[in-house]
Formats: structure tokens, C-alpha cells, sequence
């Protein structure tokens, strides 16, 4: 029997993840941490590396370190040093970035990642390897072809990310696929968010991610990996692992070997680039910062943090469905957002909770994302969805010109029942609509006729009649029932 | 002992461009270096942690509160050259 060659790719991925934390104030120093500001207006001598100025740590960074360590289940390290790392670059004025080394300050996690199946229940365990504190680079505004600039000049410096707290979060290389690569991503992302840890927006490098990616050799062992840099979108992400992994798999194919190298992914084009080796010499000579003193992170101290720690979305989304009865996916979809869920505890509180969960993952939710608002800048208060909901559940407004009242409320944050007065959006009464009826059936004498001989097709145009004289106002179900009541003898 | 190869690559990783004289003189000022460190080994520090910081203290944090900062202006008046508010720093080859 003849044994057909067989390849079998099996792509070995691991991420490294750079995460700006939620603090007022940058990592060393007491500048404020912005984004989008005029260039070089938070700066001090500590951020812009002048001889002789000392950087002393942000205890709220530490702490939020500790809070992210222990939500991505990892051993939180009693004594973590910071240690200087070597390289030269125009971003680092100092000629180091104090970064952690040898004693970070947590280590051995794991993460169990949605695998993005349809009951959600299915997840893939990616292992955390550390998790350090470090300070960011300053911003390199590269030259283009500007005719302000002279030769000699290479790029032009922006201070104000310099220093800014950042965690390193490196991921075993456990990730099977680009797709669970860009679920890993966005499931840090949203317990970050949970945590209060980071706002993680990676439109605003907030959320930064490189990629290590191999093809295993046939034998099972690992096969040569490259780095994938900055891929600064979750899609991208995806994209560029892809990439990466079909030109590796195709210098395979063709009997060729995959040299150690790191890469740039280029979205435009679908393409990696080699970047140029000597920007990336991994000879960084750490030693311990002087200028710092070791962190002791006592058992009471994490434990207090611990004890601080809101819920984790996936803890939460357990309880939305066993309290509130939500299927799995909607429980998720509200869990991965902590405002969007704590707005949802305090309406599923007052009315029907199914109903609470449609509303606000469905059209609140979706008046956000065309508004672009975040919840805290809407008008909408968690007093008029259950205003609203209880409109819908007493007949008093249809569902259908609840949302046209929702879109108001979001635009003016009047109350519901302002609006459908203003509006007059109000379910048409009982009477009123019993005359409706009444008059399109006489204004349409040939259809309910055929209605009267059992052409039941025919009373979807009539309903349609009752809609149009009403705005659309009128309780579906009565209506229909009235037209048929009507029309049975 | 220093080889001038090893001088060589420590001074490129810190961007100095030393004369052939100097890499000379530099290996032995470092060998002179790594001679008094070793002198540290004649002791017994068995039971010695490496220590990396003369103060015995840790956990020395500020509060997470915003301090002065400098102006745009006072930022850049050191810098040899700037553009539009920016440090223009020479292009890295």
C-alpha cells in the first residue's frame, strides 16, 4: 500500500501582550498620564531621563498589577525588583528602560479563553508565563518627507507617552490557530476591562500585541519561531498570524527553513516585512535598578487586593444565567462589559430580566455603538429603561414605538412617558381602536369579504390598514384579534 | 582578561566610537575594573543575599496623585534642535 506523503501544519503560537495601566499618573514620576494632547505638556525631568532625576514607583500601578496577576491566576511574587534594560533608541532618553527582569512580579498563570463555539461553553486554556511592570517608550513621530526638516534629522520625539505604566503579559506559546490567538487578545482585553486594570483600547496603544509564531516539525518538536510585531488591531491580530504562518508553511513546502527574525505586519497589503535586525540587538544587559528599592508584596497585601477585585466576567456571566435566567451568549455578551452590566443589575432588578437583557444588549446597545458614546456620556439612566420596559409590558406604548422612544430618550434624555406624550406614541385605547377596526373594514368592503369566506392571507393587509391609521401605535395582537372577531360571522 | 573583541562589542552596544588606542585603553581600565570585583570573591558570602541597593527598605511608592509639570517650552530648551514642539533627534543608521 502506498502511503501518500502527508503535511500536517500545526502552528505554535505565543502572545506578549503591553498594557497601559489605569492610573492618573506615569509610572516614575507625577505626570499625567493623556492621550492625544499637544506634544512634550507632561513632562518633568524624571520622564525626559535629565542626569540625577529619581524615579520613585506608583503604588496604584503595583496594585493594579497584583489585581490583573491575580485574575489571570498567577502566583504573585513576595519580592519583585526592577532592573534596567540597555539599548539605545530616541524614545528612551535614558538609554534604559526600567523595566523587570529576573524577579517580576507575577509568574505561572493561565487563562481559560472562550473558543468562540455556539453554546460559549467550550474554552481553550492558554498558560500565562509572567507578568511584569515597566515604563513605556516616547512616541517616535516619524519623518516623512516634510519640508521643514533638515537631512540630518531622523525623527521627532513626543514625551508625553514616555514613562506611561505598562505590563508585560506573556502567554505560554499554547495558542493553536490565529483565530484563538485574536480570542486570547480580545478575552484579556475584556477582563482587563472588567477589572478596572486598563481601559485596553488598542486604538489608542493601550493594548499592544506581538505575536511569536512556529510551524511544529513533524517530529513533534518546535519548529524556528519569528516575532510579530505591533499588530495593532484585534483583527490584525488574526490577520497577521495567518500571514505569517502561510509564508512559513510555504518555505516548508518548498524545502526551505524559516530563519529566526522579527516582522512587521502590513495590513495594506496582507504582507510581513523582516524588520532591520540591528534595531533589535536582544543583548540587554539587565541589571538591577539602583534607583529603586525591591517591592515586598506581603500575603495580606494580596489578599486585600483580592478581596477588592470585582467580579470576572466569566464568574459574572455564570451568575447572570443561573440568577436571571439568560442564555449563556447574552449573559456573555453583558458580562464583557462592566458598565453595560452593572446598568443591567440595577433595570433586571425592577422588571423582567429576559426583557432587561433584550433591551439592553439588543437596541441600547446598539444606540451606543452607532453614537460611538460610552454608557457614562448617555442619557439614557437605568430609571427610564425601566420605565420603558414597563410601558411595553402594560400595552401602554408597542414594542415597536418603544424603540422610536428609546432613540429619543438617548438623544434628549427626556423621561419615556414625556416622550410618548410629545410624540403621542401611546398604544392607541381599546375604544379607539375598536372603531379603527371598524373603519378599515368598511373603507376595504372586497377584503374583509374574503376574510368573512375564510381567506385568511387577506388579514395581514387589513392589520396593515389598522398600523397605518394608528403610526404603528396600536397593540398587534388585539388588533388581530378585533379584525378576526369582526369578521367571524 | 578583556579581549579587545569583547571591548569592541560592549562599546557598540553603547554607541561609542572608540580609536584603536582607546580600545587599548579602555581594556585595561576595565580589567582593572573586574579585578577589584574579584577581589570580592576572596570572601566567604555564602550566607550573603546579592544585595542591590545599600538601604535595607522596599515598598518606597508614591500615591498615584499628578505633580507640576514642565511647560512644552521649558521641555524643550535644552534640546539641541526641535520642530512643531517635538525633539528632532538625528536619524539612526
Amino acid at each position: 500500500m502506498q502511503t501518500q506523503e502527508r503535511r500536517t501544519y500545526q502552528a505554535v503560537i505565543g502572545l506578549e501582550f503591553h498594557v497601559h495601566l489605569a492610573t492618573q499618573t506615569k509610572m516614575f514620576c507625577g505626570c499625567r498620564v493623556t492621550y492625544g494632547e499637544p506634544p512634550n505638556t507632561h513632562t518633568c525631568p524624571v520622564c525626559l531621563g535629565h542626569p540625577g532625576a529619581l524615579p520613585v514607583a506608583n503604588e496604584k500601578a503595583i496594585e493594579l498589577g497584583v489585581m490583573a496577576g491575580l485574575a489571570l491566576n498567577c502566583d504573585v511574587s513576595q519580592r519583585a525588583v526592577f532592573a534596567r534594560k540597555n539599548y539605545f533608541y530616541p524614545d528612551l532618553p535614558k538609554g534604559y528602560q526600567i523595566s523587570q527582569f529576573d524577579e517580576p512580579i507575577c509568574t505561572g498563570g493561565y487563562l481559560d479563553v472562550p473558543a468562540g463555539t455556539p453554546d460559549g461553553d467550550e474554552t481553550i486554556r492558554v498558560g500565562i508565563t509572567r507578568l511584569h511592570l515597566e515604563e513605556d517608550a516616547a512616541k517616535n513621530v516619524h519623518v516623512g518627507t516634510s519640508g521643514r526638516m533638515h537631512g540630518s534629522v531622523g525623527s521627532l520625539v513626543d514625551f508625553n507617552r514616555g514613562g506611561t505604566p505598562l505590563m508585560e503579559i506573556v502567554t505560554e506559546p499554547d495558542i493553536p490557530s490565529p483565530e484563538a490567538a485574536r480570542a486570547t487578545a480580545n478575552y484579556l482585553k475584556d477582563i482587563l476591562r472588567a477589572i478596572g486594570v486598563s481601559e485596553a483600547d488598542m486604538e489608542k496603544g493601550q493594548l499592544r500585541c506581538d505575536a511569536n509564531v512556529s510551524i511544529r516539525n513533524p517530529d513533534g518538536s518546535f519548529g524556528t519561531k519569528t516575532e510579530l510585531k505591533n499588530m495593532n488591531s484585534f483583527r490584525f491580530v488574526e490577520k497577521g498570524i495567518a500571514a505569517e504562518l502561510a509564508r512559513q508553511q510555504e518555505i516548508l513546502a518548498g524545502g526551505g527553513r524559516v530563519e529566526q527574525t522579527t516582522l512587521h505586519y502590513d495590513p495594506e497589503t496582507d504582507e510581513v516585512h523582516e524588520l532591520r535586525s540591528k534595531e533589535f540587538a536582544h543583548d540587554y544587559r539587565y541589571f538591577p535598578e539602583p534607583d529603586l528599592l525591591p517591592l515586598e508584596l506581603s500575603r495580606a497585601y494580596v489578599r486585600e487586593i483580592g478581596d477588592r477585585m470585582p467580579e470576572l466576567p466569566d464568574a459574572m456571566r455564570a451568575r447572570f444565567v443561573g440568577r436571571y435566567g439568560l442564555s449563556p451568549y447574552d449573559a456573555g455578551v453583558l458580562a464583557a462589559d462592566r458598565e453595560l452590566a452593572a446598568f443591567y443589575e440595577e433595570v433586571a432588578a425592577e422588571v423582567d430580566p429576559k426583557q432587561a437583557s433584550n433591551w439592553i444588549s439588543g437596541d441600547f446597545r446598539a444606540l451606543l455603538n452607532e453614537s460611538g458614546a460610552d454608557l457614562s456620556g448617555s442619557k439614557v439612566t437605568p430609571g427610564h429603561m425601566v420605565e420603558l420596559i414597563r410601558l411595553v409590558g402594560n400595552g401602554k406604548v408597542s414594542r415597536s414605538a418603544a424603540r422610536t422612544v428609546l432613540a429619543e430618550v438617548f438623544k434628549t434624555g427626556e423621561g419615556p412617558s414625556e416622550v410618548v406624550e410629545r410624540e403621542g406614541l401611546g398604544s392607541v385605547e381599546a375604544d379607539e381602536l375598536d372603531g379603527v377596526v371598524d373603519g378599515v373594514i368598511s373603507s376595504n368592503p372586497d377584503e374583509a369579504e374574503r376574510v368573512r369566506n375564510g381567506d385568511k392571507k387577506v388579514v395581514g393587509f387589513l392589520m396593515g390598514q389598522v398600523m397605518k391609521a394608528t403610526r404603528g401605535n396600536a397593540d398587534g395582537g388585539r388588533a388581530r384579534e378585533l379584525l378576526l372577531q369582526k369578521l367571524s360571522s | 582578561m578583556i579581549s579587545e573583541e569583547q571591548v569592541r562589542h560592549v562599546a557598540s552596544l553603547a554607541r561609542l566610537g572608540l580609536t584603536e588606542d582607546e580600545i587599548r585603553e579602555m581594556g585595561g581600565q576595565l580589567d582593572a575594573i573586574l579585578d577589584s570585583i574579584e577581589k570580592i570573591r576572596e570572601l566567604d558570602l555564602a550566607d550573603t543575599p546579592p544585595t542591590a541597593n545599600p538601604l535595607n527598605l522596599s515598598n518606597v511608592l508614591r500615591p498615584d496623585e499628578s505633580r507640576p509639570e514642565l511647560t512644552s517650552e521649558e521641555a524643550l530648551a535644552p534640546a539641541p534642535d526641535a520642530v512643531d514642539d517635538l525633539f528632532a533627534v538625528p536619524r539612526i543608521d
